[in-house]
């Protein structure tokens, strides 16, 4: 999607964080990905790696931690989870399902030095 | 690099008025994007502010007796928890050690790393603004719509007819384009006020952009406001703008099985246009097949078959306009 874009801002929150909590690396970042976010996680890996250049998160490691997909199910009223966009649904087997869930992009927590 | 979609270098927009004159908009501060709005207007700031106040719990505690103020503070928020802690997670691979240090040394029962909880949306910043857009828009019961479509749907000829059919009601554009300001000249060519936003390389309006740009139309009380996105079904979905509805225009030449393609999008949005319906005939175009799509990704969107060309269904959408804009008045 534009996952250049959101290290980005990524980034400026690390930039931020660093100066209030006056750290000068990140070791470790947690990212929470909804699986309905539309992230591409390689394309975000690799962004990652570019835009985190000197900043203090230049080498730390990325984990990005996967949120399921959730949705309503127009057929039996019920929220589920579901593995992919297209998915029928677990309970009813309806196909009218709208995601309510599963779209996040958090930055969870960071490991500092 | 740029913050839109990492294609080309620094974040750059600027905002056009008449004649392709470029309004003194370039970088504008996050925060100031809707102060400039001018006195008068109620509108609550309600960006993201990343609240990293230090907390000095110093209160000056006169008693004599013991005070074991060694209670757990759970602060849920995210703070700068200073505290030392050893935490165990598992972290598969990395390749990290807590109580060794850079140099090889190990400090028994003390971890060298501290973990701060961030908990913050990605886009948050986006969001903040996207909020105070929103209030400043709800507070002048403005209706606003971001078109989103992909390049090429018809979005600016519809947005003509529409605002030829709107006839007295005070309107304003927003038009999002890469480059040119052809489509801002098009719409003022019917007399609306527009502006342009350039995006240089990026790929979709964010809602600095537009806050911008609400500051420098200010919409007229009870007026409509439309956003014309730049065309991309992939990347404005993510932007909140601080709009009402986005509004998904389709053209029947862009293949039935468009919303499955790009689900994202269509899930978006309350509203789909099925536009140029009057070319159905002549490419084969199925268009409840169109519709079993976009109702396959978002069983709750209301669709309208349109032709702007023609005005076939076009007073459909205007009484969804003017249900909206009543609703806004509220």
């Amino acid at each position: 999607m534009h996952e250049m874009s959101l290290c980005e801002s990524i980034r400026e929150v690390i930039e931020d964080q660093a100066r209030t909590h006056g750290f000068a690396r990140v070791v470790h970042l947690r990212l929470e990905i909804g699986r309905f976010a539309g992230v591409e996680k390689s394309a975000l890996e690799f962004a990652f790696g570019v835009v985190m250049r000197g900043s203090p998160a230049e080498d730390a490691a990325l984990e990005m931690i996967d949120l399921p997909g959730r949705a309503m199910c127009f057929d039996c009223g019920k929220t589920v989870e579901i593995e992919d966009r297209f998915a029928l649904c677990p309970e009813c087997g309806g196909a009218k399902l709208l995601p309510a869930g599963g779209d996040e992009m958090r930055i969870k927590d960071m490991e500092v030095l | 690099m740029c913050t839109t979609c990492g294609c080309g270098d620094a974040p750059k927009f600027e905002i056009r008025g008449e004649g392709g004159r470029p309004l003194p908009f370039g970088h504008v501060d996050a925060g100031k994007a809707v102060q400039l709005f001018g006195a008068g207007h109620p509108h609550d700031h309600d960006h993201a502010h990343p609240h990293d106040h230090a907390h000095p719990h110093d209160h000056a505690h006169p008693h004599d007796h013991a005070h074991p103020h060694d209670h757990a503070h759970p602060h849920d928020h995210a703070h700068p928890h200073d505290h030392d802690h050893d935490h165990d997670h598992d972290h598969g691979t990395l390749l990290h050690h807590h109580g060794t240090g850079p140099a090889g040394v190990t400090v028994p029962g003390m971890s060298q790393t501290r973990l701060i909880e961030v908990e913050t949306a990605i886009l948050a910043k986006n969001d903040g603004i996207a909020a105070s857009n929103r209030r400043v828009l709800d507070a002048l019961g403005v209706f606003s719509v971001n078109l989103v479509s992909s390049p090429g749907s018809g979005k600016t000829t519809l947005l003509c007819r529409t605002i030829e059919m709107l006839g007295a009601a005070p309107l304003a554009v927003i038009e999002g384009d890469q480059q040119t300001s052809n489509d801002a000249d098009r719409i003022r060519a019917t007399g609306a006020r527009a502006l342009q936003i350039n995006t240089g390389k990026g790929c979709h309006l964010d809602a600095q952009m537009v806050g911008t740009a609400i500051d420098a139309l200010r919409p007229l009380p009870g007026s409509y406001l439309f956003i014309e996105n730049v065309g991309n079904l992939v990347c404005p979905a993510a932007f909140d703008l601080g709009e009402d509805a986005k509004v998904a225009i389709l053209s029947v030449t862009e293949g039935e099985d468009k919303p499955l393609k790009y689900p994202d999008m269509f899930t978006a949005a309350k509203l789909a246009i099925l536009n140029k319906t009057d070319l159905a005939p002549h490419c084969d175009a199925d268009l409840d097949a169109y519709e079993a799509n976009l109702r396959r990704v978002n069983p709750a969107i209301t669709v309208l078959r349109v032709s702007a060309r023609t005005g076939e269904g076009m007073a459909a959408w205007i009484s969804w306009l003017r249900a909206g804009l009543q609703e806004k008045a509220r």
